[in-house]
């Protein structure tokens, strides 16, 4: 058999997104190929198995308009690449990242696999950067650092898009570093027109389209590329923070709609379906997109990721909520009864959790007290959800004294705390949160220290 | 060694024909990059292989290597404080920032080597033959399965560990070749003399555990909990402190941020015991979420041989394997891709037999060499939805004797460790009891008469919680108000012994770890606070009055506030206890 790049007649089956070739090459498995159709478009595709005489393509976009006859089929010889270099930036691409905005072809200095290789965990450093995004529940109760994964576990209808947006707009460290911006990238997987112009307009009026790069999959795309999209975008935004050395923001959305695409491409590969018609491989497939996050030493640049997904049927226990939370650094909960009741953010901080938050906060990195604080405002606002579902059933009237006052704090909390206009400095937040804390017994404040309630509760009492 | 020859491949399972003998799970190099796999199963002169790393690239003709042996690790003093992969293959000391295929193995690592027998001298398994210098001086010991007349036995000095040191030859002439490092297929537990009961907890320095569900050396202990709700975060304060001399941490399936931050932080850590470095006594084995599934199958059978070999020395080996499910789903997906039938939730059938033998490496032993040792195995359990009736978590329940489920309402409300009271038990609790009592008797001194012991204090404790439970429930119905006194009293201990014992948060300076003693000074002063507590609502004093008392609040945060070896502050902790109940009772007495 002679190497040989383009194949010809040889396809015998196709079936879903896999096409059967007899085999006339010396291929690999995983090799990239592209499919070429009577109808001319090229598609991408991949080695999935290989025997003596045959082999199997999975094409990782549209199989439509494909026939046997007159398909040809280009091997690389190397696994999936994208050619990336200087000029990224400002610029708007598809789900596979060829350009969208009538701008020249990408200038390439590296070619990079799409797959990523595993981070050496020894070769990690600590996040430890705390990242001001001007949410309140997000600064003072669930902290983002540089270099964390942290998604938005929200809902159909939910305002997660103004919220991510808000956070691209605002994130800055404080300090010394305070004057550098965050390189964004942006993959809309599967996501509606609107959603897709929302993100471009308003990272175009905030003057950060200049230093963004979008990959836009769109709900009318095919949905098998939806599997490339947030490969090639973290491919780019690795190769922006870890050769380039900036510090990237990369917000992904919508997760749920990714999941689904690799279900509906495991269901056409007949393969065996796990909870929900979800492939047994989820766990892993989603972990190689979400550890591509964080921070190298000795590397100037960080990468942070911001995923959003909406949980169907707000069941923060369907799979792809449930499999995110493990592999991801905490999340943030977006609640429809905070939405109806007109808190913006709706956040519901309870189910929320940012689990690199301890290594950024506190003494020389915020405020000694952050902390203290945060956990106290946890442990109150526990109680007062659940001195309200004891009201929910005996009335008011049959509370203690305490948890009265516990009922009044949360009702507070929400409209005083998570509800904010504008963005908010980390200070003006704690401020909100010690002013909070003063409507509380002393007595109640078991997660303080003395000192701290007569430092910062002190007037009141 | 045989050869064979890829004639089908799909990600990590392939096919190929061997022109030579091949055994079930023999260890294989495959392809121009030598990728590590193992035979799954032979058919005539066809082979089914899966591959332990990425597969990408590799083709039909490329050679498939078979070794000889079971996929089998090098073990050797040189593993303390190292950080390896799924397959023991070292992760420090690689230039590139990312992990790629074809990694190679250790470097050799050298060691002062020092007799310890003479030519003619008989061995047996177990025997020491040398001893290596080092933080802990380590003995090497004659293999299980070998034994014989020492031969030659090398003189002292520096050698790579696996030199060949000392040769025995046995009864039937046949030569056995000894070096400071030895050769062992994982998924073959290391033999041990005689299984032994134990009497002893693992002292973990966390309250709940210790005090409420502790774990016997030898011992095995699950922790299921939903994503968030501190599995990570206790087994990693068991890592840093608990009390065992040897500790594998296993990261099977999870974030690679928190293998480095394991890493970086046992780095910086001093066993307060030992006045050594903890990364010292501390092996890491990471396989991380992102990492290949296939040898993620691999990594916990790597660990707990690890646990088993130092176990031979005469020490007590603990194994944390944060996750075991991450493991079991690897097990799941190889086995779908070896077309298996599918049981219970996609897990092959076999998933329950390979999670007992796994928990049934956990023992107290008499070594081969007569020492005492002992492996206590520690897994985390991922439910999905954190719904225990899962079968990975309803199976492990079955093994393991301590079980420690986390509550996602505590977690939520920030109260660490989340670890339920109702639904967690230990069935170790009456085999440590008289442990305890000596405990108690040395820091509290002669049990006087009417002071309850651990035994005793412990289960007042847990029918005090449980009571809690089932009073909350009434409220609920009811309201609290509708409560008897001695209900609300009930209530109020409660949560006192919620706040003041169980809370205990691993990132605080003076309470990450709590010691024995000082578990037992805090349990006898809450157990002192109930009598009183109880005394005064029988003389008339409302619960309320009790909350109101000014050492509620110290009370609660003794945690937090009164460290390791202040023993005055808890005595005058307990002395402010007996007055404001003094002057509560004297309040009491006046209305009257
Ligand atoms: N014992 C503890 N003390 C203090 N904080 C804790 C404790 N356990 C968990 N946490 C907090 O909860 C977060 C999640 O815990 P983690 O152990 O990572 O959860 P899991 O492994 O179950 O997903 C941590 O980041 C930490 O902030
Ligand atoms: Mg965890």
């Amino acid at each position: 058999m002679r190497p040989r790049l383009m194949v010809e007649n040889a396809a015998y089956r196709l079936e879903g997104p896999l096409l059967f070739l007899h085999r006339s090459v010396e291929v690999g498995y995983n090799e990239a190929v592209e499919v070429v159709g009577s109808d001319g478009g090229a598609r991408l595709g991949r080695v999935a198995a290989v025997d003596l005489d045959t082999l199997s393509i999975e094409l990782l976009e549209s199989s439509s308009g494909l026939g046997l006859a007159e398909t040809r089929v280009r091997f690389v010889g190397e696994p999936l690449r994208f050619g990336l270099g200087p000029g990224l930036l400002g610029r708007i691409l598809d789900g596979v990242g060829r350009p969208l905005d009538g701008g020249p072809p990408l200038a390439v200095e590296r070619r990079l696999r799409i797959d990523g290789l595993p981070l050496n965990p020894v070769a990690r450093a600590t996040p430890r950067d705390f990242i001001e995004t001007g949410i309140s529940a997000i600064d003072l109760m669930n902290s983002l650092v540089r270099g964390q994964k942290l998604p938005l576990f929200s809902g159909p209808g939910l305002p997660h898009d103004r919220l991510a947006v808000a956070i691209a707009r605002h994130a800055r460290l404080r300090g010394a570093g305070a004057g550098e911006d965050f390189a964004i990238v942006f993959a809309g997987i599967g996501v509606a027109h609107d959603t897709a112009d929302f993100f471009r307009r308003s990272l175009e009026q905030s003057g950060a389209l200049s230093r963004s790069v979008l990959f836009l999959n769109l709900a009318g795309d095919a949905s098998a590329q939806r599997l490339l999209t947030p490969r090639f975008a973290l491919t780019a935004a690795e190769y922006l923070a870890f050769s380039c050395g900036k510090h990237v923001l990369v917000i992904m959305t919508d997760m749920t709609n990714y999941c689904e695409a690799l279900r509906e491409v495991a269901g056409a590969k007949g393969e065996v379906p796990g909870r929900k018609g979800f492939p047994g491989y989820m766990y892993s497939d989603l972990a190689s997109l979400y550890e591509r996050a964080g921070c190298l030493r000795g590397a100037p640049g960080t990468l942070t990721q911001l995923p959003i997904l909406t949980m169907p049927l707000d069941d923060i226990g369907h799979p792809v909520p449930d499999l995110s939370g493990y592999i991801t650094e905490g999340q943030i909960v977006l609640s429809r009864a905070l939405d109806r009741s007109g808190i913006e953010p709706p956040i519901d901080v309870l189910p929320s959790l940012s689990r690199l938050m301890k290594g950024g906060i506190g003494e020389g990195y915020t405020d000694a007290d952050h902390p203290a604080l945060s956990s106290q405002l946890y442990a109150a606002y526990a109680r007062a959800v659940q001195a309200r579902l004891l009201a929910s059933v005996v009335g008011e009237d049959g509370l203690a004294e305490t948890d009265r006052r516990y009922l009044e704090f949360g009702a507070r909390f929400e409209r005083e705390l998570i509800h904010q206009g504008e963005s908010r400095t980390l200070e003006a937040s704690m401020a909100v949160g010690w002013a909070l804390l003063r409507r509380l017994p002393a007595g109640e404040l078991t997660r303080l220290s003395d000192a701290q309630i007569a430092v910062h509760l002190g007037a009141a009492r | 060694m045989s050869h064979a020859c890829i004639e089908w491949i799909s990600g990590p399972v392939l096919r190929a024909r061997a022109s030579g003998p091949f055994a079930l799970r023999e260890a294989l190099h495959v392809g121009p990059d030598r990728l590590l796999g193992e035979v799954v199963s032979l058919h005539d002169d066809l082979l089914v292989a899966q591959v332990y790393e990425d597969t990408t690239g590799l083709r039909p003709g490329d050679a498939v290597v078979g070794g000889g042996l079971p996929l089998s690790i090098r073990l050797g003093p040189g593993l303390l404080g190292g950080i390896f992969d799924g397959l023991l293959r070292p992760l420090q000391g690689i230039d590139s920032a990312f992990v790629a295929a074809g990694m190679g193995n250790a470097a050799k690592s050298r060691h002062d080597f020092r007799p310890m027998v003479r030519v003619g001298q008989l061995l047996e398994p177990g025997s020491e033959f040398g001893r290596v210098a080092g933080a802990r001086e380590h003995r090497c010991l004659v293999p299980p399965g070998r034994s014989g007349q020492v031969l030659r036995i090398a003189a002292a000095g520096e050698y790579a560990e696996d030199e060949v040191l000392c040769v025995l030859r046995d009864a039937v002439g046949r030569e056995h070749e000894l070096a400071i490092g030895e050769v062992w297929p994982v998924r073959l537990p290391r033999p041990a003399a005689q299984r032994l009961p134990s009497d002893t907890p693992l002292v973990t320095g966390q309250r709940v555990i210790d005090a409420l569900f502790p774990v016997a050396l030898g011992g095995k202990a699950a922790i299921p909990g939903g994503f968030g709700t501190g599995k990570t975060v206790l087994l990693e304060a068991l890592v840093k402190a608990c009390a065992a001399d040897v500790i594998v941490y296993l990261g099977c399936g999870e974030r690679g941020n928190e293998m480095a931050g394991a890493v970086e932080e046992i780095a910086e850590l001093v066993d307060a015991r030992s006045g050594r470095p903890m990364s010292e006594r501390t092996v890491i084995v990471a396989n991380t979420s992102n990492m290949p599934v296939a040898a993620r199958e691999a990594s916990i059978y790597c660990a707990v041989t690890i646990a088993e070999y130092f176990r031979d020395q005469g020490l007590h080996v603990a194994l944390m394997a944060d996750s075991t499910s991450r493991w079991a789903e690897a097990l799941r997906e190889v086995s779908g891709r070896l077309g298996e039938l599918p049981g219970e939730g996609g897990y092959p059938a076999y998933l329950g037999s390979r999670l007992a033998e796994f928990y049934e490496r956990a023992a107290r032993v008499r070594t081969l060499g007569g020492d005492l040792g002992s492996v206590t195995l520690i897994g985390s359990v991922s439910p999905q939805s954190g719904d225990f009736s899962e079968p990975v978590t309803s199976h492990t329940t079955r093994y393991v004797r301590s079980f420690w489920a986390l509550d996602v309402t505590r977690a939520r409300a920030r109260f660490y460790p989340a670890i339920a009271p109702l639904g967690s038990y230990s069935q170790d609790a009456e085999k440590v009891a008289s442990w305890w009592s000596g405990v108690f008797a040395e820091a509290l001194g002669a049990v006087a008469a009417g002071d309850a012991d651990w035994q005793a204090l412990r289960r007042r404790f847990l029918t005090l919680l449980a009571e809690q439970t089932r009073l909350e429930r009434m409220a609920r119905i009811v309201g609290k108000d509708a409560l008897q006194p001695q209900q609300r009293l009930t209530l109020l201990c409660a949560e006192v012994i919620n706040e003041a014992f169980l809370r205990q948060s691993a990132y605080s300076p003076k309470d990450a770890y709590c010691g024995p003693q000082r578990q037992a000074r805090m349990m006898r002063l809450l157990g002192r606070f109930m009598d009183r507590a109880e005394a005064a609502l029988a003389r008339g004093a409302s619960p309320e009055a009790v909350a109101a008392l000014p050492v509620l609040r110290p009370l609660q945060r003794m945690g937090d506030e009164v460290g390791e070896n202040q023993v005055d502050a808890l005595v005058a902790l307990e002395a402010a206890l007996e007055e404001d109940f003094a002057t509560l009772g004297k309040e009491v007495g006046d209305a009257a």
